[in-house]
């Protein structure tokens, strides 16, 4: 390993931090679905991914990555950030005028990190796909990743992407499902039904395997896994259960942070329960 | 008015295929994706003699372009293959984020369009689409003439680095525009040189144009014809130095006069060089089903129709 846990848990800690404080800075974004997602990315970033910060659109020889709940960009820009693509305190401009830390992940103002735009939902899993194709053309043996949210699932494009990856044999391609039972109106369970993603996923061809997200040693063993998983000829589906809002007591479990800016007090509150370990932006 | 001549007719269909295929002889990072229709978009002999660069997507055009963007990242050229309607407002958001906004050297390749496709009806007809993909930004839209001219737009695309629509058709039309023509993307084609009128074409309508412009002769009218093959980045100075001269204009395309090449030269001209113009295009309608030349005529996109456009603009000029 690259870090201890306890290492990868205080850049957790930080990345946490980064989130509210983003959202907060701006009095808009997506905290829920962030902080549910910073141990993936941390362990992404920090420990799974054969990567380089010298940002080369084309990535060759190296593992990518595709975010495609782009709404989650918060988690995505401080890890990137932390990670050393770009200067920590560009993270002060996200959502603000004049900034390549857009409201969601875009290529267009050339932030180091970013290979596609997405906010729409439901396009991330072709372009990975598309990717993956491209390295195995180029006999490039590194591997792509990219995240989904589970709400995401009922846009009917990931169907299409999903039914073409097993027929195609991209094992290459390590995608994670963010499961957290929660969307914007409330509840999937709610709102759309997912019924049973590892049956659905297997029924279509993919290896499946589950995973605990929001417990640091978990994800990097469950991702190392992965990756032994992958050049067998199925693509791999990462079926990862965390808790929207983990990490800040007032909005875990709940779909009412998916979109919501905490307040002064609200956000001092998020900020003690996770200490700075790496110095605030 | 210069005399056209052609000897065979063609589908632009088979020009994209044979311009696809020699643009991949020469380029090993050319890719070809299609949703279910490799037949029509002509591409089996891509898929014989490059298999491995040949991706079926089956019948899923969303994640057609959400592939193809993602082939670009490590040097890939996709050219996606199916029909007009299917390869844009199928599509659109697709394109939108995942190509345009994202700046991928994607080149969307759609056959089958306007009313040529012909009995298969409107769901197929798309008139949209030139509208639809002009409106994205950095989009490149092309609709090329006949046979040669789709070949050599297809050979000119896969050298430009950025997003590209390329718009062709079913019909088998004549075959007029040399075979050894260098395409230069945004560069307009003087067809003849003209006093009286300008008449600006592009692809099927380009030939009608030819046919108008010598009917014009004979009724004594010098027309000035340019094919405007490249609708976006469009040629502003060839427009405004033919207008100049002529004083008025007449756009023709097979397509929604709301949206198409005509409106593109009304911006201009509004700003530029206010001057009278006629549309010939659908006149926001549906197509229906038919032969390609009963709805040529039914829906007012003729050679009589050019030349009606034209006596009428004439008449306009102060």
């Amino acid at each position: 390993m690259k870090h201890t846990i306890n290492e990868l848990e205080d850049i957790v800690s930080q990345v946490r931090r980064d989130i509210v404080r983003m959202v907060h800075g701006c009095q808009s974004g997506h905290p829920g679905g962030s902080l549910g997602c910073a141990e993936f990315f941390t362990a992404l970033y920090f420990e799974t991914m054969n990567h380089s910060t010298d940002f080369k659109m084309d990535g060759v020889g190296e593992d990518l990555f595709f975010l495609s709940n782009g709404h989650i960009s918060p988690v995505f820009y401080s890890v990137l950030a932390r990670s050393g693509y770009f200067d920590v305190s560009e993270l002060a401009t996200f959502r603000k005028l004049n900034s390549r830390v857009q409201g969601h992940p875009t290529t267009h103002e050339g932030l180091p990190g970013i290979r596609i735009a997405s906010g729409s939902l439901g396009q991330g899993m072709s372009v990975a796909i598309g990717a993956a194709l491209t390295k195995k053309l180029n006999k490039d043996h590194s591997l792509v990743f990219s995240l989904h949210g589970d709400g995401e699932l009922q846009e009917g494009q990931n169907w299409e992407a999903i039914m073409f990856a097993p027929h195609n044999k991209v094992d290459n391609l390590i995608s994670t499902i963010d499961y957290n039972g929660q969307q914007i109106d409330g509840p999937t369970e709610k709102v759309l039904s997912l019924e049973s993603l590892e049956a659905k996923f297997e029924a279509f061809g993919w290896h499946v395997i589950t995973s605990s997200g929001n417990n640091m040693e978990e994800i990097v063993k469950s991702l190392e896994y992965a990756k032994s998983l992958t050049g067998k000829g199925r693509p791999i589906l990462n079926l990862m259960s965390t808790q929207m809002g983990y990490g800040v007591d007032y909005m875990v479990g709940s779909h009412k942070w998916h979109g919501t800016a905490p307040n002064d007090e609200q956000l001092a509150s998020a900020l003690a329960q996770n200490k700075e370990t790496l110095g605030d932006y | 008015m210069k005399k056209y001549t052609y000897t065979e007719k063609k589908d632009t269909r088979s020009g994209f295929g044979v311009g696809l295929h020699e643009a991949a002889k020469k380029n090993p990072n050319i890719v070809a994706l299609t949703a279910d229709l490799k037949g029509s978009l002509k591409m089996d002999a891509f898929e014989k003699d490059f298999p491995e660069r040949f991706f079926q997507i089956g019948i899923a055009e969303a994640n057609m372009i959400g592939i193809a963007a993602g082939m670009t990242i490590g040097g890939k050229i996709p050219f996606t293959g199916t029909f007009a309607n299917f390869s844009t407002g199928r599509v659109y958001d697709q394109i939108r984020q995942s190509v345009a906004y994202s700046y991928k050297n994607v080149k969307i390749c759609a056959s089958h369009a306007g009313l040529t496709l012909g009995e298969d009806g409107a769901t197929h007809q798309i008139l949209e689409d030139i509208g639809l993909m002009k409106m994205l930004p950095g989009m490149v839209v092309i609709n090329p003439c006949d046979y040669n001219q789709t070949k050599a737009a297809t050979m000119a695309i896969a050298e430009y680095e950025g997003p590209v629509y390329l718009r062709f058709g079913r019909p088998s039309i004549p075959v007029f525009t040399d075979p050894d023509q260098v395409f230069e993307i945004g560069k307009a084609w003087m067809v003849n040189e003209g006093t009286d009128v300008t008449i600006i074409a592009t692809g099927h309508m380009v030939w009608k144009a030819i046919e108008a412009g010598e009917q014009l002769a004979e009724l004594g009218i010098d027309a000035e014809i340019i094919n405007i093959h490249t609708i976006k980045p469009l040629d502003e100075e060839a427009i405004l130095k033919s207008v100049q001269k002529t004083g008025c204009v007449v756009t023709c395309e097979e397509h929604n006069k709301f949206g198409g090449l005509g409106e593109s030269v009304a911006r201009l001209l509004s700003t530029e060089l206010p001057s009278p113009q006629e549309f010939v295009a659908v006149n926001d309608s549906f197509g229906e089903s038919g032969t390609p030349d009963q709805l040529m005529t039914k829906y007012g996109l003729d050679t009589i129709n050019i030349v009606e456009a034209v006596q009428k603009v004439i008449k306009r000029k102060k």
